[in-house]
C-alpha cells in the first residue's frame, strides 16, 4: 500500500511538472504584451525591450521555466508583476476561500447523492422516478441561471441571506455559513445531478449480482444487503466519479465566486490572467494541480480501503 | 440446443427490434426537443435578414427602451442595443461554440479511442496516460489562465475546451473498440486480409456510431453552457453578442427591466435543456432502455388461490402446476416454466435434469423466492411442510431461508461478496438465521469450514474471496448453506464451474452432509453423470415442462421419453459429455425488461 501510494505520488509530481511546463510555454508567447500592459500608455518599443530584459523575459522559455522551478523548489513562488505582492500567501488565502466552498458542497453532495441513489435503486417505482427527475432538472438548467435566480429570490426579495460578500469562518462561523449558503446550493444541485445518477447506476448493477441473491437465501435482512454489501461494492466506481466531480466543482466555483463576489481563487486567477500576471498564473496553476493530485491520491487510498483487491496489490 | 428451446428464450422470442431512427420518431421527447432546436437554428441562420439592428449598434435614445418600442420589439438594453437582434446573434455564437467544442472533442476522442482500443498494449497505455492527464485538470481554470494565449476569442477557447472534453469520448470509444475487436466478424475480416484502416472504418466505426451521436448532443450542450458562463464572467471580447454577456447585463439591470434578463436566460435554458433531453432520447433509441431498479422482493404472484393444491402431509416440498413467465417487450407474458409439478420427501434427493433454458433454475429460484424482479408466477403452488410459499412477503420468507431452505449456487466466485472476508460473510449468515453471539458464530463457522474439508479454517476465515480457489469457494458456500441445518437444500449446478477432479469431491461432500443432517436435496443439473451418482429420484425437464420422472433406477434402465433417451445416450459416450456451462440466468431471462 505504501509503495503504491508513493508511486502515485511520483506520478502526481510528474503531472504537476508537465502541466506547469505546458502552461508556461503557452504563456511565453504573450510575454511582450505583458510587458506592454505593465508599462501602460508610456510604453515605447525601447522601454518594452528594457523591461523584458529586466524581468528576464528575453531568455529562452525553457531557461525561464527552469529558473521558476528552481525558485519554487526553494519555496519562493515569486511576486506579482503588477503589485509586487508575494504569490504563495496570496494564492493560499484565495484557495482557502474556494476550498471552504467546494469541500462543503462536496460533502453535502455525497450525502444527498447516496441517499437519493440508494433509495432509487433499492425501491424502484416512484422513488426512482423522483430521483431521476431531480437529476434531470439539475442537468438541464445551467448552474449560472440557478445561481442568479437564487440570489434574486433568497437574497434580494426575501432578504434571507446576503447576496454577495464573504465572512471568514474564523471570524464568525454563522456569518460564514450564511455567506456561502447560496453558492453551495448551486454547486450541490449540479453535483447531485451527476453523482446521484452514478450511485443509482452502480447500485442497480450491484443489486443484480449473484452474491446478493445468495445473501438473500441465507436469510440476511434486506437493509444489510443494500447498505452493508451492495453500497460498499457500489462505492468504488462512484468514488472515481466523485474525484472528477471535485475537479469540476473547482471549475464551477470560478463562475459562482464571480456571481457572489467571493474572494476566492477564481476571481484572483481571472484578474491575473486579464493582466497576464505570469507569476500569479503559474502559482495558481501549481497549487491547483497539487490539489488535484492530492485528491486523486486520497481517492486511491479510500478505494484501497473499500476494495480488498486494490489493498493487497 | 434445439429450435424449441431457443424459442422459449424471451430475448430471442421477442419481435426484432426496430431501427433507432424509427424509435426516435415515435418518442415525443425527441420530436419536441428536435423541433425546438430546429427553430432556434433556423432563427440563427436567418439572423442577417430578420434582425432589425446590428448586435452592437447603440442608440442613445433607445437606452432601456421598453418592449414594444417601435423598432425594438423586445426593448433595448442599458447601452441602447436592440435585445431581439442581440438574441438572434447570440444564437449563432452559441451554435458555433457548440459545434467547435463538440467536433474537436469527437475528432480527438474518436481517433485516439480507435487507436488506443484497436492497436497494441503499449500504444494504449501511452494514450491512456495522456488522456488521464487531461482529465485531471480543472478545465475552466485552464481556459481562464490561457486568456493571454486565446486573446479571449471564444472560438479559440472552445477549441481548447474541446480538447478538455475529449477524454470522456476517448474512454467510450476505446471500451467499445476493445469489446468489438475480438468479435468473430472482425477476426474474419482480418483473416480475409482487410487492412486495419478498412476494418476500423467499416466494422468498428459502425459499432461506435450510436454512442458518438449521443455524446455529440451532450458535448454541444456543455460547450454552450461553458461559453455562456465564460461570457458572463467577461472572458472574451464584449463585442461578441452572447447569452452569457446578455445575462450579465440583464442581471445588473434586473430591477429596471427584468425581461432583459429573462429572454437570454430562457433561450439559453431551452437550448441546453433541449440538447440534454435529446441526448437522453438518442440514448434510449440506440441503446434501449437502461435497467430499471427494483426492490429486492419475492416474485409477483398472479391469480393466487390460497386453497389450491393442498400438499400431502408426508411431503417436505411439493410444487404443483407452477407457471413462471417474463414480460416480453410487447407487454405479453412469455412462459418459461409451463406447469411444473415436483415433490420431495424429507431426506430424499431429487435430480432436476435438463439443458440450459429448460426452466430448471427458474423453478429452483421460485422455491427460494429469489426470481429476478421481472418474473411473474402465473399459476401454481409451492408448499414447504404444508405451507404455501408463494405470496409470502420477503420478510416472511426470510424467516425460512437459511433455517428451512438453503441454496448452493453454480458459480462460486461471483456468489461471495468481494468486499468482506469469507468469515465475516458466513458469520453474518449464521447470525441472521440463528440467535447467537459473535464468538459462538465464529466458532461454529470455523467448525463448519473444517467439516467441509478446508485444511486451514482460520486462514480461509480471514481470506477475501479473491484469495481462495474456486473449489474452496464452493466449499465455503456449502458451509454457508448448511450452517443452520436446513431441511431442504437446493443446489443449482453445484459442480458445473469446477474442475473435474474437484467435482467428485464436492458431490461426495454434499452426499455426506445430506446423510448427516438428514436434508432433502434438490439437485439442479444438466449432467446425468452427476445425477446417477447421488439422486434417489429424477425429474427430466425440457422446454419448461417435466417430461419424465421416476426413480433413478427406472429412468436409467427404461427411459420412456425420447428426450431422456437422448440425454442418456449422450452420457454413455464418453466423448460427448457436456461440459460447457449453461447460459447464465441473465441470458435465459433476457437482460432487459
Amino acid at each position: 500500500m505504501i509503495t503504491y501510494a508513493l508511486r502515485r505520488l511520483g506520478a502526481g509530481i510528474l503531472l504537476a511538472l508537465l502541466v506547469t511546463l505546458i502552461t508556461f510555454f503557452l504563456l511565453s508567447g504573450s510575454l511582450e504584451s505583458v510587458a506592454r500592459e505593465r508599462l501602460g500608455s508610456a510604453a515605447t518599443p525601447e522601454s518594452i525591450k528594457g523591461l523584458m530584459t529586466r524581468l528576464g523575459f528575453d531568455r529562452p522559455a525553457i531557461v525561464q521555466y527552469l529558473d521558476w522551478l528552481g525558485s519554487v523548489l526553494r519555496g519562493d513562488f515569486g511576486t506579482s508583476l503588477f503589485t509586487s505582492q508575494p504569490v504563495a500567501p496570496a494564492v493560499a488565502a484565495r484557495l482557502g476561500v474556494t476550498l471552504s466552498l467546494v469541500v462543503t458542497a462536496l460533502i453535502i453532495t455525497v450525502i444527498i447523492s447516496i441517499a437519493l441513489g440508494v433509495w432509487a435503486a433499492s425501491r424502484g417505482g416512484v422513488a426512482d422516478k423522483i430521483s431521476q427527475g431531480l437529476s434531470l432538472v439539475g442537468y438541464i438548467v445551467p448552474g449560472l441561471l440557478i445561481a442568479i435566480v437564487l440570489v434574486a429570490v433568497l437574497a434580494v426579495n426575501l432578504k434571507l441571506l446576503p447576496a454577495t460578500g464573504f465572512t471568514p469562518f474564523a471570524q464568525n462561523p454563522a456569518k460564514w455559513a450564511a455567506s456561502i449558503t447560496i453558492p453551495v446550493i448551486v454547486l450541490v444541485i449540479g453535483g447531485v445531478a451527476n453523482m446521484a445518477a452514478q450511485v443509482r447506476g452502480s447500485m442497480i448493477d450491484e443489486l443484480r449480482k449473484d452474491y446478493v441473491r445468495t445473501l438473500r437465501t441465507r436469510g440476511i435482512p434486506t437493509r444489510s444487503i443494500v447498505l452493508r454489501h451492495a453500497l460498499r461494492n457500489a462505492a468504488s466506481p462512484a468514488l472515481t466519479v466523485l474525484s472528477l466531480e471535485f475537479i469540476q466543482m473547482l471549475g464551477g466555483a470560478l463562475i459562482i465566486e464571480n456571481v457572489f463576489a467571493l474572494p476566492g481563487y477564481g476571481q484572483y486567477a481571472f484578474n491575473a490572467s486579464l493582466q497576464g500576471d505570469i507569476p500569479i498564473i503559474m502559482g495558481i496553476t501549481l497549487f491547483s494541480v497539487m490539489l488535484v493530485v492530492t485528491v486523486n491520491l486520497l481517492t486511491d487510498v479510500v478505494n484501497g480501503w473499500l476494495n480488498p483487491k486494490a489493498r493487497i496489490n | 440446443m434445439s429450435i424449441e428451446e431457443l424459442s422459449i428464450d424471451p430475448g430471442l422470442a421477442a419481435p426484432p427490434r426496430k431501427s433507432p431512427l424509427r424509435r426516435l420518431l415515435k418518442d415525443p421527447q425527441a420530436l419536441i426537443t428536435s423541433a425546438l432546436l430546429l427553430v432556434i437554428i433556423v432563427l440563427g441562420l436567418l439572423t442577417p435578414w430578420i434582425a432589425p439592428h446590428e448586435p452592437n449598434e447603440a442608440q442613445l435614445n433607445a437606452i432601456n427602451a421598453v418592449p414594444g418600442t417601435p423598432g425594438y420589439p423586445l426593448g433595448a438594453d442599458q447601452n441602447g442595443r436592440d435585445i431581439a437582434s442581440r438574441l438572434l446573434h447570440s444564437i449563432n455564437t452559441s451554435i458555433i461554440a457548440g459545434l467547435i467544442g463538440a467536433s474537436v472533442a469527437l475528432i480527438i476522442g474518436v481517433t485516439f479511442g480507435l487507436i488506443g482500443g484497436y492497436f497494441g498494449r503499449r500504444l494504449r497505455s501511452a494514450t491512456e496516460w495522456v488522456f488521464s492527464l487531461i482529465m485531471t485538470f480543472p478545465g475552466l481554470l485552464l481556459l481562464i489562465i490561457l486568456m493571454p494565449v486565446t486573446k479571449g476569442d471564444y472560438r479559440a477557447t472552445m477549441l481548447i475546451f474541446g480538447v478538455l472534453l475529449s477524454p470522456g469520448i476517448y474512454r467510450i470509444v476505446r471500451n467499445l473498440v476493445i469489446g468489438v475487436k475480438n468479435e468473430l466478424y472482425v477476426d474474419a475480416a482480418r483473416v480475409s486480409g482487410l487492412s486495419n484502416l478498412r476494418i476500423l472504418s467499416r466494422h468498428v466505426l459502425f459499432v461506435v456510431r450510436g454512442p458518438i451521436i449521443i455524446a455529440a448532443a451532450f458535448l454541444a450542450g456543455s460547450a454552450i453552457s461553458l461559453q455562456s458562463g465564460l461570457a458572463f464572467l467577461g472572458v472574451g471580447s464584449n463585442l461578441v453578442p452572447s447569452f452569457g454577456a446578455m445575462i450579465a447585463d440583464g442581471f445588473t439591470n434586473l430591477y429596471v427591466d427584468p425581461t432583459q434578463f429573462i429572454w437570454p436566460s430562457v433561450l439559453l435554458g431551452t437550448l441546453t435543456a433541449s440538447l440534454v433531453l435529446l441526448g437522453n432520447s438518442l440514448r434510449d433509441a440506440f441503446e434501449g432502455a437502461k435497467l430499471k431498479p427494483s426492490k429486492l422482493a419475492t416474485p409477483h404472484v398472479q391469480a393466487q388461490r390460497r386453497d389450491a393444491g393442498e400438499a400431502r402431509s408426508d411431503e417436505l416440498l411439493s410444487v404443483e402446476g407452477l407457471v413462471i413467465a417474463y414480460p416480453a417487450p410487447s407487454g405479453q407474458l412469455n412462459e418459461v416454466v409451463k406447469g411444473v409439478t415436483l415433490s420431495l420427501r424429507a431426506g430424499e434427493t431429487l435430480g432436476l435434469v435438463g439443458e440450459s433454458g429448460s426452466g430448471k433454475t427458474q423453478t429452483a429460484f421460485s422455491i427460494l423466492g429469489v426470481l429476478p424482479p421481472e418474473a411473474v408466477v402465473v399459476r401454481g403452488t409451492i408448499h414447504l411442510e404444508g405451507r404455501n410459499l408463494l405470496g409470502l412477503k420477503e420478510r416472511e420468507l426470510r424467516e425460512l431461508r437459511g433455517r428451512e431452505i438453503a441454496y448452493i449456487p453454480q458459480e462460486p466466485m461471483s456468489n461471495l461478496d468481494p468486499s468482506y472476508t469469507v468469515g465475516a460473510q458466513l458469520v453474518e449468515g449464521i447470525r441472521a438465521s440463528a440467535r447467537m453471539s459473535g464468538t459462538d458464530a465464529k466458532a461454529r463457522v470455523l467448525a463448519l469450514l473444517e467439516r467441509v474439508g478446508i485444511q486451514n479454517p482460520q486462514r480461509t476465515f480471514d481470506s477475501y474471496p479473491h484469495q481462495i480457489s474456486g473449489g474452496m469457494a464452493q466449499r465455503v458456500l456449502i458451509a454457508g448453506a448448511v450452517a443452520s441445518r436446513p431441511k431442504l437444500l437446493i443446489a443449482d449446478e453445484p459442480t458445473t464451474a469446477l474442475d473435474v477432479t474437484v467435482q467428485a469431491e464436492i458431490l461426495d461432500l454434499i452426499r455426506d452432509l445430506q446423510a448427516e443432517l438428514n436434508m432433502a436435496v434438490l439437485l439442479v443439473t444438466h449432467n446425468f453423470g452427476v445425477v446417477a451418482d447421488i439422486c434417489d429420484r429424477i425429474a427430466v425437464m425440457q422446454n419448461g415442462q417435466v417430461v419424465e420422472s421416476g426413480t433413478a433406477l427406472e429412468l436409467f434402465h427404461e427411459p420412456k421419453h425420447p428426450y431422456t433417451q437422448m440425454l442418456l445416450g449422450s452420457i454413455l459416450d464418453e466423448h460427448t459429455v457436456r461440459t460447457d456451462p449453461p447460459a447464465p440466468v441473465a441470458a435465459v431471462v433476457g437482460e432487459r425488461n
